[in-house]
Order: structure tokens, then sequence, then C-alpha cells
């Protein structure tokens, strides 16, 4: 039997970095849109969803991985909804357990982690194939990358909508809420003009890659 | 290839008529309008409407320098968006807010679009409909017009600090000692205590309300004098006021007590501003002419079913952006057939 190339990944900075930047699951891959638009109305709200959809990303991605050998590839997709369902199960308890009220804001989206894209994809893209550790440091990445982005709404729509970060008040006693960010259009309305940021960042660090490359070319 | 010809297709006839040319019209066509605004509301409204325009300006000047495109600033389109967002604001709204509103309208209405002649919806509208959202209580306090004092006070409320609630103007009106100044505009006195206020007041404009909204007699003549200089297609304008007459006639038959007649219904609110200078806006409504008649009586049937039946007192704005959004859809539907070609196309497939 031929022996496979082996794909798996060695660990480096890279590994965990790439979530939080170059492959971030919000700013650039646009997954997991669901909870980003619809919990994010205040910084609480976005950091307990973040850190849920973390631990679960996190858990499950390592169980995946762990299973990966003897898990027959055509029932892999339903495997990982159980595995992923299990500790979507695990927070949804533990987030009632600590706080009634966190619980009652986030309503359906705790059970909804189960249906993340981001935490299949990194079950079926990335944990399938790798070692156990990868796995960790590249699952929390993009974990941490998740909460980075839901924090980046959090806060926007908290200090505009409300005034408050955390619940602090920021300003005087006079100020004006804008009402329409804590509705449903200011979620897209900050989801847009973040996407708007990362892309012309993005964009520029392209152009002047490119133009790196021209100049050196030039230069010979 | 010798300079100066030009080789093209058709058409080879052109009107001498540009951009520019049409939008420096539209902005004349405005100016009465918000000469009479200024009349009515005195210096509040003036600085308003300097706001509005300049912010504006400004704005579609920076997205123009950012996506390269050269000077847009100069064809005078943008102009008549912030004119048209500070005329449909209330005389006392605070400008930063107005800042706001001429910002967001023309960034997310016009420029990410990619500008003149891509924008989805009218972009003074979109502006609007975004601080009608953000700030529901300082869009809805309206000042009485014709106050004493209008050309050497401001309202109280124009000049509030940036991110702060407005300056609360009811001491301000209560000193102003106005008889029978309810604080409602007529269309809200309408709708909550069915009371219709004099039709002649309504029309020619001696009411409270936004800047430029109330004299109705003023922009319809300010509309026709457009449409007679053919710079509108006067099928919409008049398509919209006959699908709100001709929606708010059988309530009015049936119970002229609670409902408002047609003709208040034609002479209060934004609707005319909105029939002659908003729904005809020529990017965003059909193109065929069929379709501009459909637009118009679904915009001016969709405003008074707002307007009867909806939580908002002036349902014309909404109204207009939805039609503006299913604006290319009518357009498809009503394509013209082509010369020639058979209506039976599908049996030959």
């Amino acid at each position: 039997m031929a022996e496979l190339p082996d794909t798996r990944e060695k660990l480096t900075p890279d590994t965990f970095l790439r979530g939080l930047w170059e492959e971030n699951p919000v700013f650039v891959m646009l997954l997991g849109m669901c909870p980003v638009l619809a919990v994010t109305s205040t910084t609480m709200n976005a950091l307990a969803m973040g850190l849920a959809t973390t631990f679960v990303l996190v858990c499950s991605s390592m169980l995946v991985s762990l299973l990966r050998n003897w898990i027959p590839k055509q029932v892999r997709i339903a495997s990982y909804i159980v595995i992923i369902a299990t500790f979507v199960t695990i927070v949804d308890y533990g987030i009632q357990a600590i706080s009634l009220e966190l619980y009652a804001a986030l309503g359906a989206f705790i059970q909804l982690i189960v249906a993340n894209c981001v935490i299949l994809g990194r079950a079926e893209a990335y944990a399938s194939k790798q070692r156990l550790t990868t796995t960790f440091v590249n699952s929390l990445g993009m974990g941490a990358g998740f909460t980075l982005a839901l924090l980046a709404l959090g806060t926007v729509r908290e200090i505009l909508g409300n005034g408050t970060i955390l619940g602090i008040s920021l300003f005087p006693a006079d100020f004006q809420p804008w009402i329409v960010m804590i509705l449903p259009p200011g979620g897209f309305f900050v989801l847009g003009a973040w996407l708007l940021l990362f892309n012309w960042l993005r964009l520029r660090k392209e152009r002047k890659q490119t133009e790196q490359i021209g100049v050196t070319a030039h230069a010979r | 290839m010798a300079k100066g010809i030009e080789i093209r297709t058709s058409p080879h006839l052109k009107r001498v008529m540009s951009v520019d040319k049409i939008m420096r019209t539209v902005v004349l066509a405005l100016l009465p309008i918000c000469a009479f605004s200024v009349y009515q509301f005195g210096l509040s409204a003036l600085l308003l409407l300097t706001t509005t325009t300049a912010v504006a300006v400004l704005t579609e000047w920076f997205f123009a320098r950012a996506s390269g495109k050269g000077n847009t600033v100069s064809d005078w389109s943008v102009v008549i968006t912030g004119l048209l967002l500070g005329l449909t604001l209330p005389p006392g709204f605070p400008l930063w807010m107005a800042a706001v509103a001429a910002f967001v309208g023309v960034a997310l209405g016009k420029a990410l679009f990619g500008g003149l002649g891509y924008n989805v919806m009218n972009p003074a509208l979109v502006g609007r409909a975004f601080v009608q959202a953000a700030f529901p209580v300082a869009i809805t306090t309206w000042t009485p017009a014709f106050a004493p004092g209008r050309f050497a006070e401001l309202i109280p409320s124009t000049l509030t600090l940036p991110f702060m609630q407005p300056i609360p103007v009811a001491d301000w009106v209560a000193g102003l000692q106005m008889d029978g100044w309810t604080g409602a505009t007529p269309l809200a006195i309408q709708k909550f205590q069915h009371i219709e206020l004099p039709a002649s007041d309504v029309f020619t404009g001696m009411i409270a309300g936004s800047a430029g909204e109330t004299s109705a007699l003023l922009i319809l003549i300010c509309g026709l004098w457009l449409a007679w200089q053919r710079m509108l297609d006067i099928r919409i304008p008049l398509s919209v006021l006959a699908g709100a007459a001709l929606m708010a006639l059988p309530f009015w038959l049936l119970d002229p007590g609670h409902y408002p007649s047609p003709w208040f219904v034609l002479s209060s609110g934004g609707l005319m501003l909105a029939a002659w200078f908003m729904a005809s806006d020529m990017v965003a409504s059909p193109v065929t002419a069929r379709g501009a008649i459909i637009y118009g009586l679904f915009i001016g049937m969709l405003t008074v079913v707002i307007r009867l039946f909806g939580g908002l007192v002036e349902g014309v704005m909404y109204a207009i952006l939805i039609g503006n959004a299913v604006g290319p859809l009518i357009s498809s539907w009503t394509q013209p057939r082509v010369y020639g070609a058979t209506k039976k196309a599908k049996e030959s497939e």
C-alpha cells in the first residue's frame, strides 16, 4: 500500500495567529454570521457568546482530532454534529447555572452554536486531518478570532446604542443613544463597516507587497 | 483618424442636455421651497439646510477622492440630495444629527453603490430613514411656524452639542405664547384626534411640519415648472398623487369623521415634496413608461396604507424606499415588446 503524503501541519505561531487575522472566521471567512449579528447588541453578550463558542470549538475539535482514525468517512458529518452537540449541551447548562440573566439574553443562540459553521468547518477542514496539539492551538486561535470579532461589533454597538461599555456609562447623562445601533439593522451597519476596514487594510497590504516585488524586479 | 471626429453607434442626434444642467435646474426649482422654509421657520431652517448640503457635498468629495473617481461634486446631484434631506427634517432638528443623516445618506445610499447612476435608493431618504431609526424622538419634535423673532434667534434644539440629547424646546415654545399650538403636525392631529385642519391652510403651508414640506402649493408650482422644463417624468408624481387619492377615497366615503379626505391626504405631510422631487429620482425609478405609472401608483397607495393603518404618522418615506427597491422588478416586467418579435416565444423552445 502506498504511503499517503503527510499533510499534518507543524506547530508554529502561525497556527494560532491565522485565526486571529489572516483567516479570521468572521471578518475574512464570513462564517457564523447568525450569532455575530444577533447577540452583539452589548459587549457582555458578545463576550459570553464568543467564549461559549470558543469552548465548544476547542473541545469538539480536540475530540474530533482524537477520534479521526475511527470515524468512518460516510458518517463523519453526523458524528461531528453529535460531538459538537454534546459540548453545546454542556455550555447550555453551564451558562444557565452561572447567570440566568445572561442565559435569557442569549436565548436560542446558545443552542444554535451547534449549527455554527465555524465549528463544523474546523472539524471537517482541520481537526479531522491534524494532530491533537496543532488542532488545539489552531481552534483556540479561531475561537479567539471569533470572540475578537464579536467584541469588535459588541463594543461599537453598545457605545453608540447605549452610551455604555460593559454597563459602565461613558458619557454625561444627556448622551443621545443611537437607537438604531441596538436594533437588528445596527448589526448589519457595524458589521459592514468592520468588513470595509478589514478589506481596505488587506488590499493595502497586498498592494504594498506587489509594489515591493515590482521594485525588486526592476532593480535586477 | 482626424481629430474631432467621433465614430460611434446611434443615437447620433443628442439633446444638448448634460447631467449637471439637469441637476442645476432641479436645484433652481428647489430654491423657492428653501426660501419659503427659511421665511417660515427662520434662521434654524437656514442653518439646517446649509448643514445638510455642506456635509453631503463634503462626503461626496471625500468618497470621490478615496475611490479615485475624480470630481463628482460638480455635477450638482449631491447638492439636491443635501437640500432635499434638509427639507424633510423638522426645523429644530439638532445640526449634528442632520450632519449624521447627510453623511449616511451620501455614503451609504450613494457612494457605496458606486456614485451617481448606481444608487438603488434615493440617498436623501436613506439618510432620513437612518436618523428616523436612530433618533426617533428628535425627528418627531415639531416647532411652530411663523414664531415671532424667528430671524433673530434659533430654535434651542438646533445648536445641541454633538452626541447629546436635543435641548428640550417645550419651555421655549411656551414662552412664545402662540395660540392653539399643540406640538403636533396636521397629520398627527388628524390621525390621533380625527380633526382635519382647514384644507386651505394645509395646502398653502401655514402650518407646522418638516422644514420644507409644508406648502403643497409652492411645491406643486415648482414641480410643474420642472416638468414643463422636461426635467422630470411627470407620470411619476401624477401617479403617486393619484394612487394616494384613490386609496384614501373609499375610506373617506365610508367614514368621513374618522378618515382624512383625499384632498387633505394630498396636501398634508411630505407627500407633495416626495412625489415631485423624490419619487421622480431618475436613477432609482423604473425606466419604462408603464413602469413609471405602476411605480407611482404603488408608492401613493402604500403611503396612504402606512398613514391610515401603520404606527407612523407619515409613510411616504418608507413607501418611496420600498418603491425604489421594487423599481428594477417593475422595469423588467414592463419591457416593451420588441417590434416584430412573436409573443409566443415559449412554444418554440
